[in-house]
């Protein structure tokens, strides 16, 4: 395990020189500790109470173990997934684990990843969606025309559109609290600390430790998820500790930033374009001789 | 909602241009008091990068438009500074700009959360954790996250609302009219319904009006409603402790001599292993969980034992699931473990516990008498307890003080040992090598002898391997080194045998030495903001303030024989006398003096139960014919629910106080009686007035919490409409009634006229002061002095004291529930936030965290140890114990008092000063825990073949209220009801509110695939469940979570619901407790909703005439009648 340690250390982009900020504070972000999680959606509620987002209807039972929020939406910039699992949490040491003792209930808050290669942020036509001074990235309400471009460029589904209003929303780690150094609503909120907000390379040398924890504890499902500068989107502003692959959590595996090949594209493209005309041209010439 | 969605500041923009640099915003205008210091708010001024700015006029306009600012700046790309709108460039959160932060308290659970209101223009804006808090660090869960709808939302009502008598809509009534109304009523049925005398005996009461709520209320509004009511001769005062936490009272207050959470909960991070059982601990009290978390980073192992795997299973190393019902059984055969394998802290138990003592020679065990102990009379279903005493010479002390056990136990005493143990032998023999047969360490091992893992398998349906690495994790977690503590909470409380089970538990941590330790301990969990605080200052029929009984009218005639009778003659409850007479003066002042026995005459005597349970019989006979509710939803949230409802339609008034219109208020229109027919608006004559409540943001006033902790929240803004807090009500109400009363000579109306009631009123709405109130709870002394501890108190009349255990509050003319000084800024006990009874001590009987000789059992887990240079304990904490009583005093025989306390009796409220293995006095039911099956139950008991359930339960025939033939197939399965994080209790502070209401949003049944597939259930499906009392029904969760049990081949299914529902507010469903019965624990009146059965079906239940046939049908095949369930 000692390489994933390695690689939780490594730095992430510190975007926002990227992004025209010369001098700026270290980028910021979450790491949701999900083997601490209680599943309690404080994180939810403080971040609809903070935003004022409306609540999401039909209020209707889902079935999905404690979900009923079912995703993250326009209206839930926080959503606790929850996961019932026969599987021990520890690796079995022989000793009688016996019926319910094989069974395990997952829980992990998901939110916006505020990816270093942010595609939403690459194919937002009017300038609504941005990178913020901490790295983050937020939809300017008053820029938003719900073009909608964003919603299907996300690789984890996250923006959506809010159909009574028009608009996209998404999580802005908080833009209006952080100006004035405050914690984001749901990190200031969770019980348990699963929810951290700080400079992510603190946060990353944290999160390391946690798993190398988990390991020596004999739970050794448990990974970093979201934490790679060296993934499709260049790692995320927002990183997860998980207890299993990402898809039981309903998260990508890979992820990939969905503008990456837009140069190569349009690289591709020019070339045609160009082999046209010049095929065009070559036909005119021809002609006239 | 009035709020603004962002608040913009104009011109302290955070993205400035200019060099760079970090300004300090100090000039927020924050205010509130010197105590509040503004958030640290540091703005960071991005430097320029494009060099622009210095030229106004064209090229600043230009430089504006973003296309500009891309071609001409480094964000050559246009994701970040070159699209960044003015709007975020000013952009500022409504935290940072609010006019100022008023400190205050979470109004849900009773973990007390910290909270920081945030009010502009007059509005609450927002409400958020305050980082100060030792005991939340700042944190909120969904529900305490959502308090700013819960306080600015629209389902609040407004304005007062009347229902006329056979009305069939709301109409608008002034609120001074509807007052006058109210009083008027009170005087009048008070007067129809008086009683001077009863059964030859002087009662001067009436049971004519009842009043219910006060747990979500502020300890200073449920002084005054218990004072003006008994004031009144109103006996029927009730509260949800009743229904929650009143078995948690009688339970550790017989074992300890103090009724309350031994520990507070940030000790949990000091353990080493936390068993959680009885309990779902990160659903109900997600913000207190952050402590077990705690624990379990530093290697604690934590253990759930429960009938559901719920999310505070999740995160327990351990998962132990059990039969609803059985926790005796389990518990006991740990204690069995621990005494059989002579695992027990033998020097602790030797000097702390009485396991030493002789118990009398009469005593019959239930292993003697097959399932009851001595003194049962069958006829009675009640027990004559003077067997059960210890040993010794009667004798007559030298004060008059005697032993009158006989008349001591009477209905609902067991409760006034919440701060005060009961009376005992003085002197008792004792054998220190715990080899006397009659010995109380030999008795308890005979006792849970038969208590084996095979009988736990048998019973609870735990496989021995497992029950195996409980007893492990348990008994390596204890003694010098290393503490284990328990937690629960209603799962526990609330059985016939709900007393019982805390005392097991009690046992088996003071048999292993966990008691007054850090990390240690019995952690009770409390569910309401101040429901520990509505048992200290009751609103409950059988207690006044602090704990000091109800006179009965056959016992307690004058104050000598009633102080008598209710204190010990050693320990602090010795002087009870000071309490009780102090209280008299705080409450009729003048009129109290020593000629009359300071008005004892003037309050009402108690000659049975009046329960709240009681009180629903005597609405339904007609004795009980007006009704107070008090922020309580008993039409949703008390057991038999139907029965309530029929209760009140059978009032002549009813006064609601409430947010929002809970089941208890509309039951007459749209209740389920009326959809079923069974009854008819036009044919209900009751009255019923709905008053629009203040919420926890608009008054001032003290919650207790769980950690026996007061906390003060301060008003942020003053209500609106007709909105009032229940302190205004209740006072306004008691002025009236005085006017109205004024220049009578009718010796009934003596007492309400001599009650001292003139608080000073603030402002425009005349908002009586809770300043003041706390005040007099606090106590004065001569020349008005505020009083500054209990042990300042004295019974010649020279002090008063609204609340003995509360005296200390306003120490130095401070109020001490007020401070606030950060955790961040004193020790992890933090003993300079606020104020816990007793005497700020935040581990009781912290003595025992030291040797006999005054010396920490080990340096892990020193707390409080005896200094001898100075002569002092002293510690982390406040010792709780005599300052400077040495370790090696032995008192002289003929001391009595505190004076008889000896240097190693740390349970100083008890009558031989120490914790109780065997409680020889102060239960109705029995010395020791033993297994009994709940009233409804599918087994048999295999101890006691002829005392399947507790015999003496109290039970309540009614047709109304029929219980289930023991063991019957009609309603095979096992029932327990719980809390989800997402909603409060009955559900009125939590189903209105859209943000709690999405995230649960239909009542459900959990049921396992084994049960879904025995009774065809399809998961998101319908099902109805049925017992006698009613059905409902509720969407199907099939889930492993709820697993199946395995009992000597048995299969026995479970089926968990939730509690929370009702039919009004924004996620409706059917309630629980319209399946549950009401047949109570005798110590504690406290209804065994925890443990029922029932039979399950697929799809929906009957609307209309049809429900109710469908509940007869079942009865018929079950062929219950009114006397089925009733054996002994």
């Amino acid at each position: 395990m000692s390489e994933r340690t390695a690689e939780a250390a490594t730095r992430l982009p510190q975007v926002q020189e990227e992004t025209g900020y010369a001098d700026h504070p270290p980028r910021m972000g979450f790491f949701t500790d999900t083997s601490v999680c209680i599943g309690c959606k404080a994180c939810e509620v403080a971040c609809k109470e903070w935003n004022q987002l409306p609540a999401d209807d039909p209020l209707e039972f889902t079935g999905m173990s404690f979900d009923n929020t079912g995703q993250l939406s326009a209206s839930t910039w926080r959503h606790v997934a929850f996961i019932e699992q026969r599987k021990p949490m520890r690796a079995p040491t022989g000793a009688g684990d016996d019926g319910a003792g094989d069974l395990r209930l997952l829980m992990a808050s998901d939110v916006c990843k505020h990816c270093t290669d942010a595609a939403c942020l690459d194919v937002c036509p009017t300038g609504s969606l941005l990178r913020t001074e901490f790295g983050t990235v937020v939809v300017q309400e008053d820029v938003c025309n719900g073009c909608g471009y964003c919603v299907s460029a996300c690789p984890y589904g996250v923006l959506d559109k809010r159909e009574r209003d028009g608009r996209v929303w998404k999580c802005t780690l908080c833009y209006d609290r952080l100006v004035d150094d405050l914690t984001p609503a749901c990190a200031k909120a969770c019980p348990t600390e699963s929810i951290q907000y700080g400079p992510l390379d603190e946060l990353l040398e944290r999160a390391a430790a946690r798993v190398r924890d988990l390991h020596e504890d004999g739970v050794t499902d448990a990974r970093l998820y979201g934490h790679d500068p060296a993934d499709g989107v260049r790692g995320n502003g927002a990183f997860f500790l998980l207890l299993d692959r990402p898809e039981v959590y309903g998260l990508p595996p890979a992820p990939m930033d969905t503008t990456r090949d837009l140069p190569s594209i349009w690289r591709h493209a020019a070339a045609a374009a160009l082999t046209l005309a010049a095929g065009v041209a070559a036909a005119f010439a021809l002609e006239r001789r | 909602m009035a709020v603004t969605r962002y608040a913009r500041r104009e011109h302290a923009t955070p993205f400035r241009r200019g060099g760079p640099e970090t300004a300090k915003i100090g000039s927020v205008p924050f205010g509130g008091g010197s105590a509040l210091r503004p958030p640290a708010v540091t703005v960071r001024i991005r430097p320029v990068a494009e060099g622009g700015g210095e030229i106004m006029g064209l090229r600043g306009l230009l430089g504006r438009w973003p296309v500009v600012r891309q071609l001409t700046g480094p964000d050559r790309h246009g994701l970040g500074v070159a699209v960044r709108s003015p709007r975020t460039d000013t952009l500022r959160g409504r935290v940072a700009t609010a006019d100022r932060v008023v400190k205050s308290i979470c109004p849900y659970c009773a973990v007390g959360c910290g909270q920081n209101v945030y009010v502009s223009g007059g509005e609450v804006v927002q409400i958020e954790g305050d980082p100060d808090s030792p005991i939340s660090r700042g944190r909120l869960c969904p529900k305490g996250s959502a308090t700013l709808q819960l306080t600015t939302g629209d389902a609040r009502e407004r304005m007062v609302l009347y229902r006329r008598p056979y009305g069939t809509e709301w109409e608008p009534l002034e609120l001074e009219t509807a007052m006058e109304m109210v009083a008027e009523r009170v005087v009048r049925t008070r007067r129809a319904t008086w009683q001077e005398h009863h059964q030859g005996k002087r009662v001067a009461r009436t049971l004519g009006i009842a009043s219910l709520g006060g747990a979500t209320l502020d300890n200073e509004e449920n002084y005054l409603i218990k004072k003006l009511m008994t004031g009144l001769g109103v006996v029927q005062v009730e509260n949800q402790a009743r229904v929650c936490h009143s078995s948690t009272v009688t339970g550790l207050g017989t074992s300890f001599g103090r009724g309350g959470s031994t520990t507070f909960l940030q000790d949990l991070q000091h353990s080493d292993c936390i068993v959680i059982e009885g309990s779902n601990f990160a659903e109900a009290h997600p913000v207190g969980y952050q402590w077990v978390v705690e624990a379990k980073l530093r290697g604690a192992t934590i253990i759930h034992v429960d009938p559901r795997f719920s999310r505070t299973s999740a995160m327990a190393d351990l998962y132990v699931p059990i039969r609803a019902g059985t926790d005796i059984a389990f518990l006991g055969a740990i204690v069995n473990h621990v005494l059989s394998e002579g695992k027990d802290f033998r020097e602790y138990v030797l000097n702390y516990t009485n396991a030493a003592t002789i118990v009398n020679d009469d005593y019959k065990d239930t292993e003697d008498l097959d399932g009851v102990f001595s003194g049962f009379d069958p006829e009675t279903r009640g027990y004559d307890v003077t067997t059960w005493h210890y040993k010794g010479p009667e004798v007559q002390a030298a004060s008059g003080h005697r032993i009158r056990i006989g008349e001591y136990h009477t209905p609902g005493r067991g409760e006034s040992h919440g701060s005060g143990g009961a009376p005992v032998t003085r002197l008792p023999e004792s054998d220190p090598t715990l080899t006397h047969p009659r010995c109380v360490y030999q008795i308890l091992k005979r006792h849970f002898a038969r208590y084996t893992p095979a009988l736990v398998e048998e019973t609870c349906g735990i496989p021995p391997e497992l029950f195996a690495r409980v007893c492990d994790a348990v008994t390596s977690n204890s003694g010098r080194d290393r503490t284990t503590a328990f937690a629960y909470a209603v799962g526990w409380t609330q059985h016939t045998v709900g007393t019982q089970y805390i005392r097991t538990a009690s046992i088996l941590q003071s048999l292993l030495g966990n008691i007054g330790r850090p990390g240690g301990g019995i952690m009770a969990l409390r569910g309401h903001a101040s429901i520990q605080g509505s048992s200290d200052i009751p609103t409950l029929y059988n207690l006044l303030p602090g704990y000091i009984p109800m006179p009965f009218a056959h016992t307690d005639e004058n104050l000598d024989t009633f102080v008598d009778v209710v204190s010990t003659h050693k320990g602090f409850w010795a002087d009870a006398r000071h309490y009780v007479v102090s209280l008299l003066k705080a409450y009729y002042g003048g009129a109290a003096t020593p000629d009359n026995e300071f008005c004892f005459g003037h309050l009402p005597r108690l000659t049975g139960t009046h329960s709240t349970y009681d009180t629903v019989m005597a609405q339904l006979a007609g004795e009980c014919k007006g009704m107070f509710l008090f922020g309580e939803n008993p039409a949703v949230g008390h057991a038999n629910a139907a029965l309530q409802r029929k209760g009140m339609a059978n009032l002549e008034w009813l006064v609601v106080r409430d947010l929002s219109l809970i089941e208890s208020a509309t039951w007459w229109k749209d209740g389920r009686e009326i959809r079923t027919g069974e009854m008819r608006t036009a044919d209900i004559g009751t009255e019923v007035f709905f008053f629009p409540a203040a919420s926890h943001t608009e008054k001032s006033g003290t919650f207790t919490n769980t950690n026996r902790l007061l906390q003060w929240h301060h008003a942020a803004v003053e209500p609106a409409g007709d909105r009032r807090s229940d302190l205004w009500f209740v006072y306004h109400l008691g002025r009236k009634i005085r006017e109205r009363l004024a220049g009578s000579t009718d010796p009934a109306d003596r007492p309400i006229l001599d009650l001292t009631w003139d608080y000073p009123e603030e402002g425009e709405l005349r908002e009586p002061s809770a300043d003041a109130v706390l005040r007099e709870v606090n106590g004065y002394g001569p020349g008005g002095r505020l009083l500054g501890g209990y042990t300042e108190l004295r019974g010649d009349g020279s002090t008063s004291c609204g609340c003995w255990i509360y005296c200390g509050v306003f120490a130095d003319g401070v109020n001490q529930a007020a401070r606030r000084r950060p955790h961040t800024e004193q020790s992890w006990v933090s003993p300079e936030w606020g104020w816990a009874w007793p005497m700020n001590r935040r581990t009781l009987y912290n003595r025992a965290s030291a040797d006999p000789d005054g010396r920490p059992w080990s340096e892990r887990k020193a707390y409080v140890w005896w200094d001898a240079e100075q002569g002092r304990w002293t510690g982390h904490d406040i010792p709780d114990f005599v300052d400077d009583r040495p370790p090696d005093y032995r008192p002289p025989d003929d001391a009595s008092g505190v004076d008889a306390l000896s240097g190693i009796d740390p349970f100083i409220m008890q009558g031989d000063g120490k914790a109780w293995l065997f409680a020889p006095a102060g239960l109705m039911d029995g010395p020791l825990p033993t297994h009994y099956e709940p009233q409804d139950t599918p087994c048999e008991n295999p101890l006691y073949r002829a005392h399947r359930s507790n015999p003496a339960r109290l039970l309540y025939s009614h047709p109304g209220n029929l219980y289930h033939p023991p063991g019957n197939e009609v309603y095979p399965y096992v029932v327990t009801t719980y809390r989800l994080t997402e909603h409060f209790t009955a559900g009125g502070m939590s189903r209105w509110l859209p943000y709690l209401a999405e995230l649960q949003p239909e009542m459900f049944c959990e049921v396992s695939p084994q049960l879904a597939d025995e009774r065809l259930l399809e998961h998101g499906g319908w099902a109805t469940i049925v017992t006698a009392r009613g059905a409902i029904e509720a969407r199907v969760m099939v889930t492993d979570r709820v697993p199946p049990l395995r009992m000597n081949g048995r299969v026995i299914h479970q089926i968990g619901l939730p509690y929370h529902w009702g039919p009004n507010g924004l996620t409706i469903g059917d309630p629980a407790n319209e399946l549950t019965s009401i047949v109570l624990d005798p110590n504690a009146d406290i209804q065994e909703s925890k443990a029922t059965t029932a039979d399950i079906q697929p799809g929906r239940r009957p609307r209309g005439p049809g429900l109710v046939r469908l509940v007869e049908t079942f009865r018929r095949r079950a062929g219950i009648g009114e006397r089925t369930g009733l054996e002994v």
